[in-house]
């Protein structure tokens, strides 16, 4: 056992925290740091400038932009970006679109798709959640029928995520309803300006637009666009949400959250149970922390470790206590959330409700905590 | 950066499990051993000497074995995972590690070269009645009259005392200050008690007991007190994590063998959700006490001091979740002294009050913690 980093790993990391602070723009930077809302186009400059540094998507196969990294270097990469208040690449295309297409995909829908996904010159949506089709995804009900060469596509997606900027959108579609529910599944990339596909807004309880619905009318898909095997959905979803549990504590934002709400708290941190408060919620950070290098330690051969579901519970329930000691920290500053920056209470204060109540989404999506409480029970502990 | 053990690691942790094994394989030998004086097997303690296990902290000058912490963070595992009563804790890591930290190289190679023999057994006397894991004594007064040192006072609870040889004492010194010293058990008034977990402590009135100064007379020792306490913390935090491990392996077997209402326990899920949150804590105190443990080696006492708090705070927190589910999943049988699991959550609780809770650490933590912006694994 051994707690320092290798010489070259504490190298690597020094040059990850260099290229952070200095290539991607500090307005970017200064946004994600205060905890405001990023642009469209802030995202995909900041993921610009860092595919342009070879950074966007090390975790892909080489032959597409990967790095051939190893975890350990993968997790630091990951923390100093969230250190440095660098925006993460775009899930939806660098965790998960991107890896399956590098996976199943063909050699043409490689070279079609993969370099603009990693420069974010397509912005992808997941279109995989149906309103009765959630944590239980193998139900759903949107189908794609076979028309000459094309497909057809009709039914309704919901809680696609920014969907208001997707370009295209990655979805499971019913290709065979008379089969078991989980082998009747395809995926299928489409085009959002296809006639037919309309991105309706849901508004969310904290006043911000992050979720759409997303609606298919005889929508006519080319059958090229098709990934992998016809029914060979279900293994697409479960590689791609294999994938999404990897890295989904996200302790270095949590960390810097709990570094501003201290910055932040003024005299209440004189209170000794504020004091109390945040010296616990380090302490948990800690332990998540030095959890999840235990987790990347151990995973070398790439295949996501048991215990990500540790980490994605926990995770979430830290960065929800966060949230809640700054809202509690606010008080009756917070109830100034939609008052504008001509508000005589604090940013941060004005932030703290939405953001707590915004937060709440963390423990549902990604696989809710009760499934990941399922997931440690039966994989883990075999009951 | 790395969390596993070494070939010669592993191979340590599998010679002491075996060891083990041959003594405690089943909790009614554990019963039968602390039922009786001295309360743990002199036959087992002899044959940690022969392994090498009881000199493992000790330099080889001093008659020891000269390992790292991380080896004796293995031993110390083991030790919890059957709920050995050895004194491996309180005569080894506690009160030999005082001696190894103030004594000089005479009395070392003396005191540390016996016990590693396992010729005596030492307990360190530092806590007075009342007393909440102070460094500075004020249970025990010493006093020097031409030369000879003397003790008046009561420490209490003396992990490990009844069955002592030598007790090693703190002290207030006349001109103020701490001291560390040693005292032949029999020049002072030993009375052994059984803990909460059935193991033994003792209750010890000096009365102008003679003892000599560790190390040079009169000087303040109260920071290697600190930092031996802080090394003990982080040792009693490994004997937790095993005592943990075995309690969610057993309420894991237990959730899939016992049948109520015609199936088995693992059909309800409000019990599995439980267990699946024990293993988040054990999970969790586990990283916590590799950490903390790895920090030992740097051999910097601020860091030591802050990793004995931290792991401290989590592994009492992770005791107190997992000791508690563990006798409310079994029902009525965790209950039971026949039964390991009860038991092992009285030894977590002996654990935690004998080395700080979680108050006790969290109230230091919060006295640091604007300090710094933030606090980094690695």
């Amino acid at each position: 056992m051994q707690l320092e980093l290798s010489p070259a790993d504490a190298e690597f990391r020094g040059r990850m925290r260099d290229v952070f602070t200095t290539k991607v723009s500090p307005e970017i930077r200064d946004t994600v740091l205060e905890g405001r809302h990023l642009t469209r186009d802030q995202i995909v400059e900041a993921q610009r400038t860092l595919n342009a540094e070879g950074l966007a998507v090390p975790h892909w196969p080489v032959e597409w932009g990967g790095q051939d990294w190893t975890e350990l270097q993968r997790h630091l990469w990951h923390e100093e970006m969230q250190r440095a208040g660098v925006p993460i690449p775009l899930a939806f295309n660098a965790s998960m679109i991107g890896p399956v297409i590098a996976h199943f995909g063909t050699q043409e829908q490689k070279e079609r798709f993969l370099p603009a996904t990693a420069n974010l010159d397509i912005w992808w949506s997941q279109g995989f959640s149906e309103p009765d089709a959630g944590s239980d995804l193998a139900s759903l009900r949107t189908t794609a029928v076979r028309d000459g060469d094309d497909w057809v596509v009709n039914g309704q997606k919901t809680w696609t995520t920014l969907g208001q900027h997707g370009d295209w959108i990655f979805t499971l579609v019913r290709t065979d309803p008379e089969v078991k529910k989980q082998a009747g599944i395809s995926m299928l990339l489409i085009d959002m300006t296809t006639p037919g596909v309309e991105v309706r807004p849901i508004e969310l309880i904290d006043g911000g637009h992050e979720v759409n619905e997303v609606w298919f009318t005889d929508v006519r898909v080319p059958g090229d666009l098709l990934v992998g095997e016809l029914n060979g959905g279900w293994t697409i979803a479960k590689f791609l949400l294999g994938n999404e549990r990897v890295g989904v504590a996200p302790v270095g934002a949590t960390k810097r959250a709990l570094a501003a709400v201290k910055a932040n708290a003024g005299p209440l941190m004189d209170d000794p149970l504020v004091r109390a408060r945040v010296a616990e919620l380090e302490n948990e950070l800690l332990a998540l922390e030095l959890t999840a290098l235990r987790v990347v330690a151990h995973s070398s051969d790439g295949a996501p470790h048991p215990a990500s579901s540790v980490l994605k519970l926990r995770g979430t329930e830290l960065q929800q206590a966060v949230s809640e000691l700054a809202l509690d920290l606010a008080g009756p500053a917070s109830l100034a959330a939609r008052a504008g920056d001509d508000s005589p209470q604090e940013g941060w204060a004005r932030r703290s409700a939405p953001t707590y109540l915004n937060l709440r989404k963390a423990s549902i999506y990604g696989g809710s905590n009760e499934i990941q409480r399922q997931i440690i029970s039966r994989t883990i502990l075999g009951l | 950066m790395d969390f596993t053990y070494d070939d010669e690691q592993q191979a340590l942790r599998e010679a002491v499990r075996g060891l083990l094994a041959t003594t405690y394989a089943d909790h009614e030998a554990r019963r039968r051993t602390v039922a009786d004086d001295p309360g743990f097997d002199r036959a087992l303690w002899g044959r940690l000497a022969e392994m090498g296990v009881l000199g493992l902290p000790f330099s080889e000058a001093d008659g020891g074995v000269g390992a790292g912490p991380v080896e004796i963070g293995i031993v110390c595992q083991e030790l919890g995972r059957v709920l050995a009563p050895e004194p491996y804790l309180s005569a080894v890591v506690h009160a030999g590690g005082l001696v190894a930290a103030v004594g000089t190289a005479e009395q070392k190679a003396d005191l540390l070269g016996r016990l590693s023999a396992g010729e005596i057994v030492l307990a360190a006397a530092d806590t007075s009645p009342g007393g909440r894991w102070a460094s500075r004594a004020d249970g025990v007064r010493a006093s020097v009259s031409a030369g000879s040192w003397t003790l008046d006072g009561v420490a209490d609870p003396v992990m490990g005392g009844a069955s002592a040889d030598h007790l090693v004492v703190t002290a207030a010194l006349p001109d103020g200050g701490t001291g560390v010293f040693v005292v032949d058990a029999s020049a002072a008034a030993v009375t052994g008690y059984v803990a909460a977990d059935l193991t033994r402590a003792a209750s010890v009135r000096f009365e102008a007991s003679a003892a000599t100064p560790l190390g040079e007379p009169g000087r303040d020792l109260s920071p290697s007190i600190a930092t031996i306490s802080d090394l003990t913390r982080i040792m009693g935090a490994n004997q937790a994590l095993g005592v943990m491990q075995s309690q969610v392996r057993a309420t894991t077997d237990y959730l899939k063998s016992r049948k109520q209402f015609g199936v088995t326990l693992n059909t309800f899920q409000a019990l599995t959700f439980r267990a699946a949150d024990m293993y988040v804590s054990l999970e969790l105190a586990h990283s916590t006490v590799d950490w903390a443990t790895m920090t030992i080696a740097g051999g910097d006492r601020e860091v030591v001091a802050d990793a004995a708090d931290r792991v401290g705070l989590q592994v009492s927190r992770a005791a107190r979740h997992i000791g508690q589910e563990a006798i409310q999943l079994h029902g009525g049988i965790g209950m039971t002294a026949e039964y390991s699991v009860g038991v092992g959550t009285a030894h977590l609780t002996v654990l935690e009050q004998w080395l700080g809770n979680a108050g006790h650490h969290l109230t230091r933590l919060a006295a640091r913690v604007t300090d710094h912006e933030m606090v980094d694994a690695i």
